[in-house]
């Protein structure tokens, strides 16, 4: 999966946080490689709407003045000597794996037809 | 000595015990792999029991008879909440996802408790991914609370609390993202410490949400607890927000806790939005008796305010979600775990999708889609940056509070165990239950849990909770110490030989005796 950030939400389906919609859920559902029935789209959407309008209250505080931590006890610059260290045999690394070759993962077509 | 008793002593009494070699760990062991047997069923604190714990003991007993020069724990059986990865054992953190699979690795943590000698008895239950507060979220079904097995024994390191609480473990490792080791230990009436933040190393605790979660001990003493975390914590090449700190014994720190007389001296800031109207009265009650006791010793007892500790649960149910639906993108059906083909065939992203809807339970597939919107270009500035703003101004609350305090105290959780299923259908009201324990993930400050008592109105273990300053993991040890022991002067007996008996061996007496 993709390490950056997920691509935006289209906003005109959305006017405000009790306005999520199962085509919402949907496209969440898609950005995070989930395949959900309609039937759990249709709970979530109830339930994200409601544990949405209880968490929006932290914008009632968290005005600009106000720096985020990322990290509640901030380290820099944390380097190790560029040495080789232990690593996995291919053998340990695949040893977990669904599917391989003896030497590589093996899974199915990256691309559809339609690429 | 009769096997039923062993499982009844505490790590530090056993360590002595086969120190002196009064007993073998082969006996130990065995002595907890039949209580497992006999009462496991019921609790379900176990995901799986480990085959060479025997052979690990044999071994620590063949090194003791050789002369070698062994820990204070070597020989002692020791339970491992299923997030961190054990070499030889499934680690599955509660999931169906990770169903089977065994690490090529162990855990920095698991790789010190072997060093040291101690005896991994089995995985506990929790649950999936730690995402919950009652072991109801495990793919393999809830761990039930030793004091009533229709009640949850806490989450989401509820298998860990329960083997402790039911004799089945002296020991055990937790992990607390936001009150996992804690509201547990509440519950069950045991211990429960969370370090502080880079404490104790990550490296093989399969990530929740890496900016709160901490590793660290689950007992039924804080003497053992500190025993646990001198094994384990320390700095960590390969957790890079490990602290690289000089950390002080916590057991001899425990241990003076244990002899100190007085707390002359000693301020303890009561956190008013913590000691809340809303809490259950039996909570509130014997916390206040808990702080009568501690005023009668000596310490001087201040009320704090932390107003922005209101807006600390949400603030939470968005930092964790964003972290762990980044966290979880690991489990793609590629490297390790489930693998799920839809029918007809698909991508390698249509095999992901149909894996990870297969492989996820209600719960995480909640998070995971709230964190994903909360991530989102366009909502990013307004959620997960407000959170964090949050964060800053509670990290201030905090630092407030610790200039007119040395401690604080708070109920450990709000309510006791409640019953299984009760919450299961509002994820709302079950993120309540951490209200009393986010703070301190969100602040990277320690905080231990533990025992002060039953609820009048229905005889279950209420905890209390101690926080200190980062880094000063010690004065928890230290006053917890003198807290346990005041607490079981008054009652005369521990809190846990109050626990009904569960197996067919009989463990203790009926004992009288209100507590």
């Amino acid at each position: 999966m993709s390490e950056s950030r997920p691509e935006s939400v289209d906003r005109t389906s959305v006017d405000h946080v009790n306005g999520i919609t199962p085509d919402v859920v949907r496209h969440l559902a898609g950005l995070s490689r989930i395949a959900l029935t309609d039937d759990e789209i249709e709970k979530l959407t109830g339930e994200l709407g409601v544990i949405l309008a209880s968490i929006d209250k932290v914008s009632e505080v968290a005005t600009p003045d106000v720096p985020g931590t990322s990290h509640p006890i901030l380290l820099t610059n944390v380097f190790r000597a560029d040495v080789p260290g232990e690593t996995l045999t291919t053998a340990q690394a695949l040893a977990g794996a669904p599917d391989h070759d003896g030497s590589r993962f093996r899974v199915t077509a990256i691309l559809g037809e339609e690429q | 000595m009769s096997l039923t008793t062993l499982t009844t002593l505490t790590a530090a009494d056993l360590g002595r015990k086969l120190a002196a070699g009064e007993v073998s760990s082969v006996e130990v062991t065995q002595a907890h792999l039949d209580r497992i047997a006999a009462v496991d069923t019921d609790v379900h604190a176990f995901l799986h029991i480990n085959e060479q714990a025997l052979d690990t003991a044999a071994a620590i007993d063949k090194q003791r008879a050789g002369g070698d020069k062994l820990g204070e724990l070597a020989g002692v059986p020791i339970a491992i909440k299923d997030v961190l990865c054990t070499i030889g054992m499934p680690s599955t953190a509660g999931s169906r996802i990770l169903e089977g699979w065994v690490p090529p690795y162990d855990a920095t943590v698991v790789a010190r408790l072997r060093a040291a000698g101690l005896v991994p008895l089995g995985k506990t239950n929790m649950d999936e991914f730690a995402m919950g507060s009652s072991t109801e979220h495990s793919a393999f079904g809830p761990t039930h609370n030793p004091w009533d097995l229709d009640r949850i024994p806490g989450g989401s390191g509820g298998g860990s609390a329960a083997a402790v609480a039911a004799f089945e473990a002296p020991i055990a490792l937790g992990s607390d993202t936001g009150g996992s080791i804690r509201q547990p230990a509440a519950v069950t009436g045991s211990v429960g410490m969370k370090p502080t933040y880079g404490g104790v190393s990550r490296y093989g605790a399969i990530a929740l949400a890496s900016s709160l979660d901490q590793v660290g001990p689950v007992s039924r003493t804080v003497l053992d607890a500190a025993l646990v975390h001198d094994v384990i914590g320390g700095w960590d090449p390969r957790d890079s927000t490990s602290l690289k700190d000089e950390w002080p014994s916590f057991a001899e720190a425990a241990r003076a806790g244990a002899r100190q007389e007085s707390l002359k001296g000693l301020r303890i800031g009561v956190v008013k939005e913590l000691d809340a109207p809303g809490f259950q009265a039996g909570v509130s009650q014997r916390f206040h008796e808990a702080l009568a006791l501690l005023e009668g010793a000596g310490a001087e007892i201040v009320e704090v305010s932390a107003p922005n500790f209101e807006y600390a649960v949400a603030a939470y149910y968005l930092i964790l979600p964003a972290e762990a639906s980044s966290n979880l993108a690991k489990f793609d059906s590629v490297r390790f775990g489930l693998r799920v083909n839809p029918v007809g065939g698909g991508t390698v992203e249509d095999v992901m999708a149909a894996t990870r809807e297969a492989g996820f339970g209600a719960e995480v597939k909640r998070r995971v889609i709230l964190g994903t919107y909360a991530l989102s270009a366009g909502y990013y500035d307004a959620y997960y940056g407000s959170a964090q703003k949050v964060r800053t101004l509670i990290q201030r609350d905090f630092a407030a509070a610790f200039s007119q305090a040395d401690v604080l105290v708070s109920p450990a959780a709000p309510t006791t165990a409640f019953k299984l299923g009760e919450k299961l259908e509002d994820p709302l009201a079950m993120y309540l239950n951490d209200v009393t324990t986010i703070p301190a993930n969100l602040a990277g400050i320690p905080g231990m849990g533990l025992p002060m008592g039953l609820a009048p109105e229905d005889g279950l273990p209420v905890g209390i909770q101690l926080m200190a300053p980062a880094r000063a993991d010690d004065r928890l040890y230290k006053l917890g110490a003198t807290l346990e022991r005041l607490l079981e002067e008054k009652w005369g007996h521990t809190l846990l030989s109050q626990a009904p008996d569960l197996g067919p061996g009989e463990m203790f007496g009926p004992e009288s005796g209100a507590i």
